[in-house]
């Protein structure tokens, strides 16, 4: 047991800090900072950056584009990418149907679509949830029928309703569950299909959140087709990959490097926020809320550090990282409504974006701006990903055996 | 003992709603709301002409029901179960309570008017740098003139009047020499930037250039004091406010649980959820005791510690109802579509609104547990 970093740990961290202090756009910082809302472009120009270096995807096995690093070296990346303030990268190809292709795909599907992932060329969106279907996904009736067609190859005719698909509005290729067998029992009659966005009979219609963003949207598929070679691993195994993917999905969701930002970022503002004679970070109650934060925060860390760890020794994300998507996301909950409260008065203000609409000038302090909707839409970390209370569920059933 | 309400005050409530059930829908209101002004003038009208709701604290006198702080907590239950955005609280509660204190001529002339309809107060206490402290107070009144810059003041753009504090003497945080002033919100020397709240309403900063001040603007000299009972009545009536929100909340969330089926079952049948349905039905009961309590004892000695003990209490419940009646909607709680997400965003600014449940647990400790 060593808790230290060695000397090769030091070198990479401080070789990666040059890097992204030479190479993170300025102006993104700028963006993010002033509210802006991102455009497709904004979330893909710090991916491309990471592209050209190779360092796009470190999880990854090196034969498919990884970097071949430690977990150290993973968790010093992660690290110092929020310390930095870097925009989050979509997860969506990196983190979910990328490990699910090179897993599961077929070489062709493997050469068509892992480089396209990397490279930012093909933004992905995830086709799980359906409006009857969310904490319990496998009674998704997303219908997918096959046909022989005209030219004499394999198609899918897809018929159905997705909802919640983060990102859709973007998206170029989508990954979707279907039901290709209605007869079987529940998780026997899925499939993995791999859809482009483009083809006819697609419609996304958005959903606006609490905050005011378009963050999610409604994808109507009315007799989509889909060459059956777009579907990843056996017909009627989708459940496979799909629960591949979601303790992959779940390890992400912890957070921890962003949170400690966060937690420095409330410190900060709560020393130059007046709380009478003082500061407010000297009051004892907002104080004892901030310690307890760190206090929780550093269990979490240690806690995804052993799990790492298990997973080197060559253990998979198991049921376990659910204690780390629950702790993870009250974590981030709770940091919201800090800056929430530290605002006071200057909670209230609705901005959407600077340089737009009636709050297009400064009022109050720029921390206390959107902290409100931040607040808002962060309720949803509990909710997705499999919610809160599902996971304790997992935990119950998986771990405790109850 | 008694919290019964009298017939008086069950009628008031009764029409009261009954007219909010039928005119002021979850639409109607969001179209207000997209339209950007944050109230809606006919509605205000309908309360003084059709509905008589603004004169019930004034007395028979002025030409009121002769009520007082608990038609308030009446009428302000029923507009939080419809999430209003108009000026009840600051024209009647605060600008109302302030006249109602003073009282005189101007009580006389103005009071009328806002049982009318036509007058309407804003409050412009808080400041940039205040936070929750209602002593902290850089806005000057020197030589008959206003200077400085008050913090995000709800309805001043529909506002006739400001009611405002400002420091005659002594330094920033001193508790001795704050007036409370009553002014044109027209008056030469006045500026605004108005914008919207994130739950519909609209607010300003406000600022005040050598404005002049006579002396029949000032209400009260050295009005702190005044000012502490006329926010703990204001605060009173939020919390009254909010046990409507959270009634709504948690009566949409039960309905919701019992629909909503997963895994071949409603998930109101997951005892998870029975149990964080149970939780959040005892913290709206007790929000709602603590409301009346403090409501009865507003005209006593206990009054600042009772205010301060119900917001510390109705704070936490907004924050453990709201987050609740989201979390057990799942994503549908997080969109704008449902009415649920407005509640929550409206229950979730009165946590501060007057202060913290922080603030007002220290405020409770400083007033009764000396060492
Ligand atoms: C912002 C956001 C982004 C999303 N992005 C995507 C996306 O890109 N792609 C995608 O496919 N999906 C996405 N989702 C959907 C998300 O996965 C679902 O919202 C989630 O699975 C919950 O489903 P639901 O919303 O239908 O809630 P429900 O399943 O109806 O749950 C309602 C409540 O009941 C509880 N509950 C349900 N079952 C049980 C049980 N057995 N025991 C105890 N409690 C239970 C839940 O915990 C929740 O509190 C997103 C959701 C949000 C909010
Ligand atoms: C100090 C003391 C004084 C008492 N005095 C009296 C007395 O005067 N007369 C008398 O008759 N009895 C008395 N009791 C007994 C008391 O009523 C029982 O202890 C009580 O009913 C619980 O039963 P149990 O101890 O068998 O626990 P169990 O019923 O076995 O419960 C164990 C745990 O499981 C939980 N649990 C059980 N069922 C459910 C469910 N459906 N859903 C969720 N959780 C559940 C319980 O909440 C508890 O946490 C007394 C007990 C104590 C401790």
């Amino acid at each position: 047991m060593d808790l230290n970093f060695s000397a090769a740990d030091v070198a990479f961290r401080e070789e990666v800090r040059a890097f992204i202090r030479d190479s993170y756009p300025a102006w993104l910082h700028e963006k993010i900072d002033e509210g802006e809302e991102m455009a497709k472009e904004d979330f893909l120009a710090w991916h491309k950056i990471l592209h050209q270096k190779g360092w796009i995807a470190p999880a990854w096995p090196v034969e498919y584009g990884g970097t071949g690093w430690t977990a150290t070296q993973r968790y010093i990346w992660s690290e110092e990418t929020a310390r930095a303030d870097c925009v989050r990268l979509m997860p969506f190809g990196l983190s979910m149907v990328g490990p699910v292709i090179y897993t599961f795909g077929t070489p062709e599907q493997k050469a068509k679509f892992l480089p396209r992932i990397l490279s930012g060329e093909d933004w992905w969106c995830q086709g799980y949830s359906e409006p009857g279907s969310g904490s319990d996904l496998a009674s998704l009736r997303t219908r997918a029928e096959r046909f022989t067609g005209e030219d004499g190859k394999e198609y899918y005719r897809v018929n159905g309703q997705k909802t919640w698909t983060t990102m859709a509005q973007h998206a170029d290729w989508g990954f979707f569950l279907v039901r290709t067998d209605p007869t079987a029992k529940m998780q026997e009659g899925i499939s993995f299909l791999l859809i482009d966005m483009k083809t006819p009979g697609i419609t996304v219609r958005p959903i606006i959140t609490l905050g005011g963003e378009h963050e999610v949207n409604e994808v109507w598929l009315e007799d989509v087709i889909v060459p059956v070679e777009n579907r990843v691993f056996h017909e009627n195994k989708g459940w496979t990959c799909a629960k591949f993917l979601l303790a992959h999905e779940r390890t992400g969701i912890a957070g921890v490097a962003a949170s400690k930002r966060n937690v420095e970022r409330i410190k900060q503002v709560a020393r130059q926020t007046q709380d009478g004679a003082d500061s407010l970070l000297a009051n004892p109650f907002f104080k004892r809320k901030v310690a307890e934060l760190e206090v929780d925060l550093a269990a979490l860390e240690y806690t995804e550090l052993r799990t790492l760890a298990g997973e080197s020794a060559g253990k998979g994300p198991g049921p376990e990282s659910s204690l780390l998507k629950i702790k993870g996301t009250e974590i981030q909950q709770r940091l919201t409504e800090l800056a929430l409260e530290a605002a006071g008065t200057y909670g209230a203000p609705y901005f959407r974006s600077m340089g737009e609409g009636d709050n297009s000038f400064a009022v109050g302090p720029d921390s206390a701006r959107r902290v409100a909707p931040v607040y808002f839409n962060m309720r949803k970390t509990s909710i997705y990903g499999g919610s809160n209370e599902i996971q304790r569920n997992i935990i119950a059933k998986m771990v405790l055996g109850l | 003992m008694d919290f019964n309400y009298t017939e008086e005050q069950t009628m008031l409530r009764d029409s009261l709603s009954r007219y909010l059930a039928n005119t002021y829908d979850f639409d109607s209101r969001q179209k207000v709301v997209r339209e950007g002004k944050g109230w809606n003038p006919a509605v205000w009208t309908a309360f003084a002409e059709e509905l008589g709701i603004l004169c019930a604290p004034f007395s028979e006198a002025h030409g009121g029901l002769g009520g007082g702080a608990v038609e308030n907590m009446v009428v302000m239950e029923e507009l939080g179960r419809a999430i209003v955005l108009e000026p009840y609280l600051s024209t009647v509660v605060i600008g109302g309570g302030a006249l109602k204190a003073v009282g005189g001529a101007i009580a006389d002339e103005l009071i009328p008017g806002i049982i009318a309809g036509n007058v309407r107060i804003a409050f412009a206490a808080y400041e940039p740098q205040g936070r929750f402290h209602l002593n902290d107070v850089s806005t000057t009144l020197k030589a008959g003139q206003l200077n400085g810059h008050k913090a995000v003041v709800e309805h001043a753009s529909n506002a006739t009047h400001l009611l405002v504090t400002a420091r005659t003497g002594g330094a920033q945080r001193d508790t001795s020499g704050i007036a409370l002033l009553l002014i044109p919100a027209d008056a030469a020397g006045i500026t605004r930037r108005d914008y919207l709240t994130v739950h519909g309403t609209s607010a300003s900063e406000v600022y005040f250039e050598n404005v002049a001040v006579g002396d029949a603007h000032v209400l009260a000299a050295d009005a702190l004091p005044l000012v502490e009972r006329i926010v703990d009545e204001a605060t009173v009536a939020l919390c009254a406010e909010a046990c409507g929100v959270l009634k709504v909340l948690h009566a949409q969330t039960l309905d919701y649980a019992k629909q909503r089926k997963q895994f071949g079952k409603a998930i109101g049948d997951f005892q998870v959820i029975q149990h964080r349905l149970v939780d959040m039905f005892m913290e709206v009961e007790q929000a709602v005791s603590m409301t009346m309590m403090a409501t009865l004892k507003l005209d006593s000695d206990e009054r600042a510690a009772a205010v301060s003990m119900a917001k510390a209490k109705v704070g936490k419940a907004a924050k453990f109802v709201g987050q609740n009646a989201v979390q057990i909607h799942g994503g549908i709680g997080i969109t704008q579509e449902l009415a649920v997400g407005h509640y929550f965003k409206r229950a979730t600014l009165i946590e501060n609104q007057f202060g913290s449940v922080d603030f007002h647990l220290s405020r409770y400790e400083n007033l009764t547990l000396a060492a």
